[in-house]
């Protein structure tokens, strides 16, 4: 009964490894560096990063800049609350709002182009859940997070609002085009 | 300094000290308490998120939500921590306990706080899910309750670090701490650390809820607030490895392989295991690359190695003992004769194997920085984590439960047949709910989501049938989970209430210190030379195996999603 009584040997460091355990050790070091270099080389060779650029912000701020956006690119307007499809030039700073419990506007991109997506919450943290794309980012009042994304498939996604912000959470979903 | 006796367990030679029994009791059965409540909570939970019985309104759902993530994750693994911490230093040691009336004190705070908090959220106002996101607000109550829940909890850590004390100036032992001792230091270290950043973050939130401050940046709550809700499950990983530790000396009079190799693993977790509280900030704005790759890697994946080295060393060390007594024959004679039938064994085997294998591997995984973005908030998450800290954590202790009827309670098991079934049945269904739950989640379905149909809005999102499937396994799983875990409280309720009374033992009023143990030939004899476990070498390669492949299927899954940069 060892593990429950002190060790029976005072100097118990001294006491030699075991073969099973040296090797193990080493075999699982380096698994634990491979690890370590996938997540910084992917930072090199790959091509899905999130983005770390942020700006404080607050709503009339934020809102001012979608609506800038909106009133220049609005190409039609969708459902009962005519919400409006946005489809800016490829390249451009696109804006997206989240609050409670909707996205705004609709924003429509074209397939193989690069838009700077500006993601910002007017009231409680909410989520940006891409489906079925399925690519998640934490959207944070206060914070205007800046992510650089590239469509590569065209067709009709949905954002999920995947943080909980209230009771009615669950109607919070939108669209996005790809062309 | 106050009278007390020491009774020594007949059964297992342990050593009680009457005031530290008392209070490992009362925490024991207070964590089992809330536990049945969060329990009962899961049944909320399960049915509403099984889409076609979709129970509970959405605010009841959320408040059940709230109120079964608090009292399973912080009451009852918190509570029942206090009691194996005060077993590990007062009983492990032979000492009394330092300061038994602040331990009361500090009981009395952990209850109050706790009571309150569920007051709180049952009341209706404070549906904010355990991790409480600033600015959307709970009732004060609800922070306070958990503010005079974790003061309660620093006492007792502190009340620990004292028994310590004692036992050393008492010369109650010769040499170190045991090894289980060890670990249960390590997790009191980290509990440290974890309330106090769950003072710095719920202070200013419990006052922002008065009106006393204006607000709580967001964005600095929840990097604070991790620190405090991940770290809170750092506890459980030293405290559960500790008890797995245990129960190998327990049920095979196992000895550590190497007593330099597990402590130097302990270490590590001291060092590095805190950083992981990163790996919720990974889809965040505002934290820089750097702080997200040296922190969600635990720098360079350290404490991943220390649980790695556990993971091997366990069995292996039970391979050792079972080896020595005969079980020679092939790689696997030790584990097939092992004593199955004993849900003490049998709980912490099915614990270390589901949180090595479902648990370890996908925490690992969403802990990548990228590989982060394609699990973030969705159900995977809790898939995860049910793996962890219910196979795991919640498991273990289970499997320490049925240790400690006989021998701290000093009763028989009622209905030992059933209490033989009771880690099967819980383990593995929640094996299958956590698999289930993660193959929903890589399908994209959100975490915390009262209706995955989204009623009542004009762009619903259609999930593919197989997340609606998914999303059915889970109920059935979750059900079987929740029957398993009824017959554990049904058997420990049963066994302190209605079980036969075993003898007390000798009672004496000075404590009997631990006779050192002579040196034994197994530990000379096996050293660099040998290669004492080759069949838990033969599991771990396995292990790691799945681990590699795992990895690799989520990058080749993350390389076909939209360029980010």
């Amino acid at each position: 009964m060892s593990a429950i009584l002190p060790p029976s040997e005072r100097l118990w460091w001294k006491h030699p490894l075991d073969r099973v355990e040296g090797t193990w050790i080493v075999i699982s070091l380096i698994w634990c560096l491979i690890m370590f270099a996938m997540m910084v080389g992917w930072h090199i060779w790959g091509k899905q990063n999130l983005s770390t650029e942020t700006y404080k912000t607050t709503p009339e701020l934020f809102t001012r800049k979608t609506q800038a956006m909106v009133d220049k690119y609005t190409v039609r307007t969708e459902t009962e609350e005519k919400i409006p499809v946005v489809a800016p030039p490829a390249g451009s700073d696109v804006y997206l709002i989240a609050r409670l419990w909707s996205f705004w506007p609709i924003l429509e991109l074209e397939k193989g182009k690069t838009y700077r997506l500006h993601l910002t919450s007017m009231d409680y943290n909410h989520g940006f859940s891409l489906q079925p794309a399925n690519i998640n980012i934490q959207i944070v009042p206060g914070y205007e997070h800046v992510v650089k994304v590239t469509p590569n498939q065209a067709g009709t996604f949905s954002i999920v609002c995947n943080e909980f912000c209230g009771i009615n959470h669950h109607t919070m979903v939108s669209r996005l085009y790809v062309k | 300094m106050t009278p007390t006796t020491y009774r020594t367990c007949p059964r297992s030679g342990l050593q009680f000290e009457s005031q530290a029994e008392k209070l490992m009791i009362v925490n024991a059965v207070t964590a089992v308490v809330a536990l049945l409540v969060g329990g009962i909570l899961a049944i909320g939970v399960v049915l509403t998120r099984w889409p076609t019985i979709h129970w509970l309104a959405a605010d009841t759902f959320y408040m059940v939500l709230t109120a079964h993530g608090i009292d399973m994750l912080i009451f009852w693994i918190i509570f029942f921590e206090i009691a194996v911490l005060y077993f590990c230093a007062s009983t492990l040691l032979r000492c009394r306990i330092a300061t038994p009336k602040l331990a009361w004190v500090a009981y009395a705070l952990m209850l109050i706080g706790a009571v309150m908090n569920n007051v709180a959220v049952f009341q209706g106002n404070s549906s904010v899910m355990m991790t409480s996101y600033v600015p959307m607000m709970a009732e004060p109550a609800f922070y306070l309750g958990l503010i005079l829940f974790a003061v309660g909890a620093l006492i007792a850590c502190f009340i620990f670090f004292g028994t310590l004390v004692i036992a050393k100036r008492d010369k109650t032992y010769q040499g170190s701490v045991p090894l289980v001792t060890f670990g249960a230091v390590v997790a009191a270290i980290i509990a440290v650390f974890t309330i106090t950043s769950g003072a710095i973050i719920l202070i200013p939130t419990f006052l922002m809820s008065l009106g006393v401050i204006q607000s709580v940046d967001p964005l600095i709550y929840r990097t604070i607030w991790w620190a405090f809700g991940h770290s809170s499950q750092q506890i459980n990983v030293a405290a559960h490895i500790s008890i797995w530790y245990a129960v190998a000396a327990i049920a095979f009079g196992a000895k550590p392989m190497s007593e330099r190799v597990s402590r130097s693993a302990f270490l590590l977790y001291i060092l590095f295991l805190q950083l992981a509280s990163a790996h919720h900030l990974l889809a965040d704005p505002g934290v820089s690359t750097a702080w997200k790759v040296v922190n969600t890697s635990y720098f360079m994946y350290f404490a991943v190695l220390a649980s790695m080295i556990h993971g091997l060393t366990i069995p292996g060390a039970i391979e050792v003992a079972q080896r020595a007594k005969g079980f020679n024959n092939g790689l696997f004679e030790w584990l097939r004769k092992a004593p199955w039938g004993n849900p003490v064994f049998s709980g912490m085997f099915i614990s270390l194997i589901g949180f090595g294998f479902l648990g370890g591997i996908s925490g690992v995984m969403m802990g990548t920085e990228q590989l982060n973005m394609i699990i973030h908030n969705t159900i995977y998450v809790p898939g995860h984590f049910h793996a962890t800290v219910v196979v795991g954590t919640t498991l273990s202790f289970m499997a320490l439960t049925y240790f400690l009827i006989p021998v701290l309670f000093r009763r028989e098991m009622i209905n030992p047949g059933l209490a033989k079934l009771q880690p099967y049945l819980f383990g593995l269904s929640m094996y299958f709910f956590c698999l289930v739950m993660m193959g929903a989640g890589t399908l994209g379905v959100s975490r915390r989501h009262w209706d995955m149909a989204f009623n009542g809005s004009a762009m619903a999102y259609e999930w593919p049938g197989a997340a609606y499937l998914l999303m059915g396994l889970v109920g059935v799983a979750g059900i079987a989970a929740i029957v398993g875990g009824a017959l554990y409280i049904y058997i420990t309720v049963g066994s302190i209430l209605w079980g036969r009374k075993l003898d007390t033992g000798a009672v004496s009023a000075k404590f009997t210190p631990i006779p050192p143990t002579a040196p034994t030939l197994v530990a000379q004899s096996y050293g660099s030379a040998g290669f004492a476990a080759p069949g838990t070498f033969v599991l771990a390669m396995v292990f790691l195996v799945s681990f590699v492949l795992y990895y690799f299927i989520n990058w080749k899954y993350l390389s076909q999603v939209w360029g980010l940069s």
